[in-house]
């Protein structure tokens, strides 16, 4: 073996390493901050894994949409809101576990017989390298046109969307709790950080004075 | 993929570094692979130096100018005109206790700072000196820059996130929305620049603008991208006005609050490097890269020498060389200025500026260019 095939091999294996150690870890831990360090990690190493099928564009796209936005955005999520919930006890754990574990387990043995069973040495289209982004460009506004700007026209609602839940000032009334909602920045105080004395309840104070 | 570019065997044959390295280890009896695999640290190697010789530099001349404006005399004594005084800090922050917070995550607070550090580092794989002095003509160049500097907020929420202190949490959650903000304004500006180049590769778009030296440089077609990729450069990079990340009199230091020593380094290292970084890149797709203001082949014309000779392709590549770092220091220059003479702007200003002024302008720059491109394809790069 060559020292190009010895690199390409060793980082095949590191990154596809990666990725199933990382998505084994983004659903199995306990803390949810980790899974989605851990899931950064994973887009990461599929990044890697395009970057080796000669595809720069697509790797550096999705380093850019899925960790650069996607898993910044949950994180953002993860850390805005700190909520600690204690979650009701779900009834026969143990059965839904079974059960869920061995639908997984079904899943993975008729994936890994459509692994051996097909022939997947088939000879694709030849690799256009640097110019593999001119080829998308074509693509995306011709035969693909339709998809791409339904991509665009969902986008535009999720982002309507996000804007109507921040502004909270086009609801009067709170949906969930029914009270009237405070209209003011979020930024602002709640509740005042000094309990409101007047005179008449505190006579310690009207004593110094 | 790492070497540095295969030359085109006419124009440069006497100056190919890597035939002429390999040749020679070749000639004391190594194999053609082996030579091959000695030669592929080099040219990164030498990367990693020039972009810490570069930080080096760097925080002298930040320390120097802040002097020059507070009217201070700045460093004196380490060196001549203190320029050893760099050397001292990263000598100090080295001996300095590393110190872990004991309620922090401690693999995470570890991993944040290498986060930070190592997609900027990766980045000075597309920055070109000379026509074939970068470690990697990559195609979609520029394109990975922006990418990689999209890594960068994961490492700032990681080391927020872990240092277990609010300050340090603000610090990175700003730090991550600041760098998504001024992510968009700046791509857009880099995607104008593309567009008349008709390439993401760093070296095609300094070919683009070398046509009549400092004529041709892309800041008299883009003056609006220009500063829009300069502002948000220096967003991107945290330097004042846009430092808010870690504004001492609101948040301490940001997400470095609870940093000491080498892990501080690498954040200090970071925004330096990030800092160089961005300023060579303006200067690639603004400021003609490694041009000389009248162009070379004019200036060897006029003295009567053939562009291919190797004694005037040694000169023109180490004026290539000198005016990719000359252009870029003066940029860094504005940088420390600016620094040192504005304020800090508020966090509503920040965020308006960049998502209700420069998105907007970064736009219209866009239709303009690609107007302009169709209605005067020889000026615009048709």
């Amino acid at each position: 073996m060559t020292i190009a095939s010895w690199t390409q091999w060793i980082c095949f294996v590191a990154l596809s390493a990666g990725v199933v150690i990382g998505s084994l870890g983004v659903v199995l831990l306990p803390n949810i901050v980790y899974s989605a360090f851990l899931l950064g990690g994973v887009f990461l190493s599929v990044a890697g894994l395009y970057l080796m099928l000669n595809a720069s564009f697509v790797a550096a796209a999705q380093v850019l949409v899925y960790v650069g936005a996607v898993n910044v955005l949950i994180l953002f999520a993860i850390m805005l809101v700190n909520k600690k919930e204690t979650l009701a006890e779900i009834p026969g754990l143990p059965l839904r576990r079974l059960l869920s574990g061995g639908v997984c387990a079904g899943l993975f043995l008729l994936l890994l017989r459509v692994d051996v069973t097909t022939p997947w040495a088939v000879p694709g289209p030849s690799p256009v390298g640097n110019d593999a982004t001119i080829r998308i460009g074509i693509h995306l506004f011709s035969d693909y046109l339709l998809p791409f700007e339904l991509a665009s026209v969902l986008l535009l609602m999720a982002m309507i969307g996000a804007i109507v839940l921040a502004r909270r000032d086009v609801f009067t009334v709170d949906v969930i709790t029914g009270e009237d909602v405070d209209q003011a920045l979020i930024e602002k105080m709640r509740t005042p950080l000094l309990v409101e004395t007047t005179p008449t309840q505190n006579p310690a104070l009207e004593a110094t004075r | 993929m790492t070497a540095l570019r295969a030359p085109l065997a006419a124009v440069t044959s006497g100056l190919d570094l890597q035939t002429s390295f390999t040749t020679t280890l070749q000639g004391i009896g190594l194999t053609p692979a082996t030579a091959h695999l000695l030669w592929l640290p080099l040219p990164m190697l030498l990367v990693l130096v020039a972009a810490v010789v570069g930080v080096l530099v760097n925080v002298w001349l930040e320390r120097k100018i802040s002097a020059a404006v507070q009217q201070r005399i700045g460093p004196e004594y380490a060196g001549a005109l203190g320029v050893l005084q760099p050397l001292a800090d990263g000598l100090k922050l080295l001996f300095k206790e590393d110190i872990i917070p004991a309620r922090a995550d401690g693999l995470l607070f570890t991993l944040g700072p290498v986060l930070v550090l190592i997609p900027v580092i990766l980045s000075w794989l597309v920055v070109p000196f000379g026509q074939h002095l970068l470690i990697s003509d990559v195609g979609i160049g520029v394109f990975l820059w922006i990418a990689l500097s999209s890594i960068q907020p994961i490492g700032l929420l990681m080391s927020g996130y872990a240092s277990n202190n609010k300050y340090s949490l603000l610090g990175g959650l700003r730090a991550a929305a600041q760098s998504i903000s001024y992510e968009i304004p700046l791509a857009l500006a880099v995607l104008a620049v593309v567009m008349m180049s008709n390439s993401l590769s760093t070296i095609d778009i300094v070919n683009q603008q070398s046509g009549a030296g400092i004529l041709s440089w892309n800041i008299w077609r883009q003056p609006v991208g220009f500063l829009i990729f300069w502002i948000c450069a220096l967003a991107e990079c945290e330097r004042l006005p846009f430092d808010l990340p870690e504004a001492e009199e609101e948040l301490v230091a940001g997400y470095q609050t609870e940093y000491a020593g080498m892990k501080f380094a690498l954040f200090y290292l970071g925004s330096y490097i990030n800092l160089v970084l961005s300023a060579l890149l303006v200067a690639v797709l603004y400021l003609g890269g490694w041009g000389f203001p009248i162009p070379v082949e004019w200036l060897a014309g006029a003295l009567g020498q053939s562009v291919d000779a190797p004694v005037v392709q040694v000169i023109t590549g180490s004026l290539g060389i000198v005016m990719t770092v000359l252009k870029a220091y003066l940029l860094v220059f504005i940088a420390i200025l600016l620094r040192w003479t504005l304020p800090r702007v508020r966090i509503d200003q920040l965020l308006d500026l960049g998502w209700k002024f420069l998105l907007p302008i970064a736009l219209v720059n866009l239709l303009v260019t690609a107007g302009l491109k169709l209605a005067f394809p020889a000026f615009f790069g048709g």
